[in-house]
């Protein structure tokens, strides 16, 4: 409890931290009502530090709901380039009186609460070690805009208005971001500008502006942008040259499929005729929606579908067949707290063993982990070779936190070189001039074989089948037979080591402590390393990008001697797959999880690491 | 079933179409259904349609779900590209298939489990899309593949060769293909040769989802006495009516059977099913009429069949999507990437 906290704190001597200076280094936490537009002053806010030069990430907490329930966004300022939730809330701004308590308590010792003073507070609620500000945002609001909607927007801008006299926000930058928002809706621009200044004015006139918490400009944003993995996944389809995309709506996947029609709408209609050059087509279910990716993908077109774990579930017939009768796709999971619905709204990385296995009887997949948005796109444009390189479903592991948050990543380059690699597929050229065509014939012993496309010419044709087939297509029964495939795909999919993502290392010779982790652990983790070499415990990193491990990962295992494995889901799936499909020795992998929901923080880990190398010690 | 050898479904070789292709060019491989199974009828008449209409078989895309009836797909073009999918869902195989490539002919095989229990969901949503296609459901009130089980489509108070008797409706194709907007909506028997290649080749033609239900008596599980498809039960309801067979006229088939009269078919077991044309005065492009006609007869439980319904006009998926004409496969992959300009100017709006 943050008494306790502050009383030790006390005790101890220490000052109060409300004190001391901190500049470009703490943490605004939101709380709101969902459905009353706060998502638009909010980003606001994080885009206006952002354009300070000041490296800034945020993070949405949304409910499953439409209107009505708790939302709090968070707001981490770090000149040291953090991105991951720091566990500290510094400023809360308290705009939902229905979780008020909650939101009071969170607050770090020494740390701000903001609220809106129209209304008194909860009296038996308070806090001595930290400053509580009251700002009547409704009262201001109120007397300067008459329509009721435009009172509930206005309050949230309103409050932007005071963080930027508390904190020090450039108001050239603020006035700057509403034009390029709103363009040419002077009255829009004109009422945002308003609320700013009832808010900015108030608090200058009223506290002590800036607080010790307060923001400078620095230029470590330059080359970066803010942007959320969805979107960047999207894009990365219409660069990967996808033209079909098959999908049905779920949370937290759904911006995906926004972005990709976005962006074709952009980018590929015939400026002419007006003409599609991409098809995208809402299914009735994800099942039907990963069946449209096989066909068209069958029939030589690049398709895409993306989801999350309830459609993975629903799709996993689909999965097996496209594995055995070996035709492309690529999936997005986006995933989310599950098991059955869980919690929608809500981040974890719990879909890994279920995805690396999908569907009955001997499968093994391609797996991609982004962590960032930049590898959303990245990955989302090797998922597609990979797929057909393979002739295979590669699955592009996304989560919550990547897809649904802004974050801010280098600039992304395009390579105007770059063409993409459609695999082994006979032209009509090559099939006229052949004796004979045979689908699944190992020509060059890396248990990929040569498809064709339908259509392109009589020989070419074989037939596809999800039943017990031979080398040549034909339907078998027979034991020798069967296995000759099975084991092929084995051998293929072995294949996929030598062209999946290398991990990413942070070595130092010697060090024998290690972590490995995946996908959005990633920002913790790096936050945890500098903690802990601050402590004096140096400890190497591996961040897995794919599976089937590749042999930098056997190497990794074999060279350390105590593994931390950071996954976000209860049942150590990563470390479960580690110890499945590599050489690792059990003993030698302890596992920290983190998997409530909210994006895992670095203390998690450091706290982890700590004690089980303390107890080590004392053991 | 049985796995005998049998010779291939045999058509006279000499006949050559104006590709100078014979009826053997249009064939698969050997069936493995039971002798006498109606599926193989239906692939015969198929095989003729295909070779009737001049197409080039590899320019054909079929594909089907499984059962006895996805089965065929193996014994029809075997210069075709097939794709058997998974039980119920072949629709969306066929929905992508022929997104990325909508200058090909498509041609689905399913079964009366596969597209009206499992697959019920699959079928009316590419129906309702309107994807250009014809698709086949080779209906004979079982499950055959499993062995004799009542499938969505048995009639109520049908016995099955077990004795248990189906309590629930049916679901009728082509009353739900009316009702849900399909835009040609057909019925033909697979005994009737004559009717069933005109219906195929208007299917293929046709600018849209052609469905097409053939009953095709399943002769292991399903041709005794008490069972619904049987002559004896429809002809107790029979009622004739006039003729209605339905052509475009810019499509090249003749009608091939007798206008009016009902027409009984003799079953492998010797019982006779009647089946009937429609009438004379029957509007086949009228949505309502055809329902209220189909309806009044299934409550006798008589079968029209023939052409049913049929609206051209009605927009096909790449219609309604608005899509280029050329395949989508096809397009060069300079014209699908906006390049690093385009991405350099897009990031600024994330800056
Ligand atoms: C998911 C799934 N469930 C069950 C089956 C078993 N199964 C195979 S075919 C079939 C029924 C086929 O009936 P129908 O489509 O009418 O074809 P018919 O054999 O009668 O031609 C069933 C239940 C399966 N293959 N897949
Ligand atoms: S549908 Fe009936 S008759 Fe035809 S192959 Fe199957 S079991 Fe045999
Ligand atoms: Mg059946």
């Amino acid at each position: 409890m943050p008494e306790t906290r502050t009383r030790n704190l006390r005790r101890s001597g220490v000052q109060p931290e409300s004190m001391q200076t901190r500049i470009n280094d703490f943490v605004i936490k939101i709380a709101n009502v969902n459905g009353t537009g706060s998502a638009s002053a909010n980003g606001l806010l994080m885009k206006a530090i952002f354009r300070m030069g000041i490296p800034v990430v945020g993070k949405n907490f949304f409910p499953s709901n439409i209107q009505g329930l708790p939302t709090w966004f968070e707001i981490r300022v770090s000149r040291e380039g953090y991105m991951a939730r720091s566990g500290r809330v510094d400023i809360m701004v308290a705009m939902n009186a229905q979780t008020y308590a909650q939101d009071l308590a969170d607050v770090s010792p020494g740390g701000y609460l903001l609220y809106d003073s129209t209304w008194p507070r909860d009296k038996q609620l308070v806090r001595d070690d930290i400053t509580v500000i009251g700002i009547p945002l409704s009262q201001m609001v109120n007397t300067h805009f008459e329509n009721v909607r435009a009172r509930i927007l206005m309050k949230n801008v309103c409050y932007v208005g005071a963080l930027a006299a508390l904190l020090d926000i450039d108001m050239q930058v603020i006035t700057q971001l509403l034009k390029e928002t709103f363009g040419n809706k002077e009255k829009l621009i004109a009422g945002n500008l308003k609320s700013i200044e009832l808010g900015y004015n108030y608090a200058k006139e009223h506290c002590k502006c800036p607080l010790p918490l307060k923001l400078e400009r620095m230029q470590a944003t330059a080359d970066h942008i803010m942007v959320d993995g969805n979107t960047m996944a999207g894009l990365g389809c219409v660069y990967a040259g996808a033209t079909v995309g098959a999908w049905y709506p779920i949370t937290p996947s759904t911006s995906l499929m926004d972005a990709f029609k976005d962006f074709c709408e952009r980018y590929r209609v015939d400026k002419q005729s007006g003409k599609h050059r991409y098809c995208i087509v809402q299914a009735e279910d994800e099942l039907s929606a990963i069946g449209m990716v096989l066909g068209a993908a069958w029939n030589g077109a690049r398709a895409f579908t993306p989801t999350s774990g309830p459609g993975i579930s629903l799709m996993n017939e689909f999965i097996g067949f496209a594995y055995y009768a070996e035709i492309p796709a690529v999936l997005f999971d986006v995933q989310r707290v599950g098991p059955s619905t869980g919690m929608p709204t809500r981040t974890q990385q719990s879909d890994l063993l279920f995805c690396a296995y999908a569907s009955h009887g001997d499968t093994r997949h391609v797996l991609l982990f982004p962590a960032d948005p930049g590898e959303c796109f990245q990955f989302a444009v090797q998922a597609f070779d990979l797929a057909e390189q393979l002739q295979t479903p590669v699955f592009v592991m996304s989560d919550l936190d990547i897809g649904m948050n802004d974050w801010m990543v280098p600039k992304l380059k395009w390579d105007q070189n770059y063409i993409p690699d459609r695999g082994k597929v006979y032209s009509r050229e090559q099939l006229e001039s052949m004796q004979v065509f045979r689908r699944y014939i190992d020509n060059d012993s890396d248990g990929i074989c040569y498809r064709t496309y339908p259509g392109v010419s009589a020989k070419g044709s074989y037939f596809t089948r999800g039943s017990g087939h031979n080398r040549f297509g034909g339907y078998t029964e027979d034991a020798a037979e069967y296995q000759d495939v099975l084991d092929r795909l084995r051998r293929k999919h072995d294949t996929a080591k030598q062209l999946v993502p290398a991990p990413v290392l942070r070595i130092k010779k010697g060090v024998k402590t290690a972590i490995v982790s995946l996908g959005s652990c990633d920002g913790a983790v790096l936050e945890a390393l500098d903690v802990l070499a601050r402590e004096g415990t140096e400890v190497n990193y591996l961040r897995v990008r794919a599976f089937p491990f590749n042999r930098q990962v056997e190497e990794f295992l074999d060279g350390h001697e105590h593994i931390f494995v950071v996954e976000q889901n209860r049942d150590a799936q990563l470390k479960s797959l580690l110890l499945l499909e590599t050489r690792v020795e059990k003993r030698k992998l302890t596992s920290i999880l983190h998997y409530g929901g909210m994006p895992i923080d670095s203390r998690c880990i450091t706290e982890g690491i700590s004690k089980a190398l303390a107890k080590g010690a004392a053991a | 079933m049985s796995f005998m050898q049998k010779p291939k479904v045999s058509h006279s070789q000499r006949l050559h179409n104006e590709l100078g292709l014979s009826l053997r060019d249009y064939e698969g491989s050997m069936s493995t259904l039971c002798a006498g199974c109606g599926h193989d009828s239906i692939t015969a008449a198929i095989i003729q349609a295909f070779w009737e209409l001049n197409i080039e078989p590899h320019k054909v895309a079929k594909m089907s779900g499984i059962g006895c009836s996805s089965k065929t797909p193996a014994y029809f073009l075997s210069q075709a590209h097939g794709i058997n999918a998974v039980h119920g869902r072949m629709p969306s195989i066929a929905t992508g298939a022929n997104a990325a490539d909508r200058n090909l002919y498509y041609i689905g095989v399913s079964g009366d489990g596969d597209s009206l229990s499992i697959g019920l969901g699959q079928f009316i949503h590419a129906l309702r899309r309107n994807l250009n296609m014809l698709y086949i459901i080779e209906n004979n009130g079982v499950y055959g593949l499993t062995k004799g089980q009542f499938s969505a489509s048995a009639d109520v108070g049908s016995k099955a060769k077990k004795g248990e008797v189906n309590l629930q409706p049916p679901i009728d194709p082509a009353i739900a293909a009316l009702t849900l907007g399909g835009s040609f909506v057909a019925r033909s028997f697979s005994g009737d040769k004559a009717q069933l290649v005109p219906l195929i080749k208007a299917g293929i033609m046709h600018n849209g989802f052609a469905m097409l239900d053939v009953l095709s008596p399943c002769v292991t599980f399903n041709d005794h006495e008490d069972s619904t498809k049987s002559y004896a039960h429809t002809r107790q309801f029979y009622h004739p009516a006039v003729h209605a067979d339905f052509i475009p006229s810019k499509q090249p088939i003749r009608a091939a059977y007798d206008n009016g009269d009902a027409m009984p078919v003799e079953l492998h077991d010797g019982s006779t099913v009647v089946l009937r044309k429609v009438s004379k005065d029957y509007n086949p492009t009228d949505r309502a009429q055809a329902y209220s006609y189909l309806h009044a007869h299934q409550k006798r439980g008589e079968i029209v069949t023939g052409l049913l319904y049929i609206d051209e006009a009605q927009r096909e998926m790449h219609e309604l999507s608005n899509t280029v004409g050329q395949a989508l496969r096809d397009l060069p992959y300079s014209e699908l990437c906006p390049g690093s300009a385009a991405l350099e100017e897009l990031q600024s709006q994330y800056c």
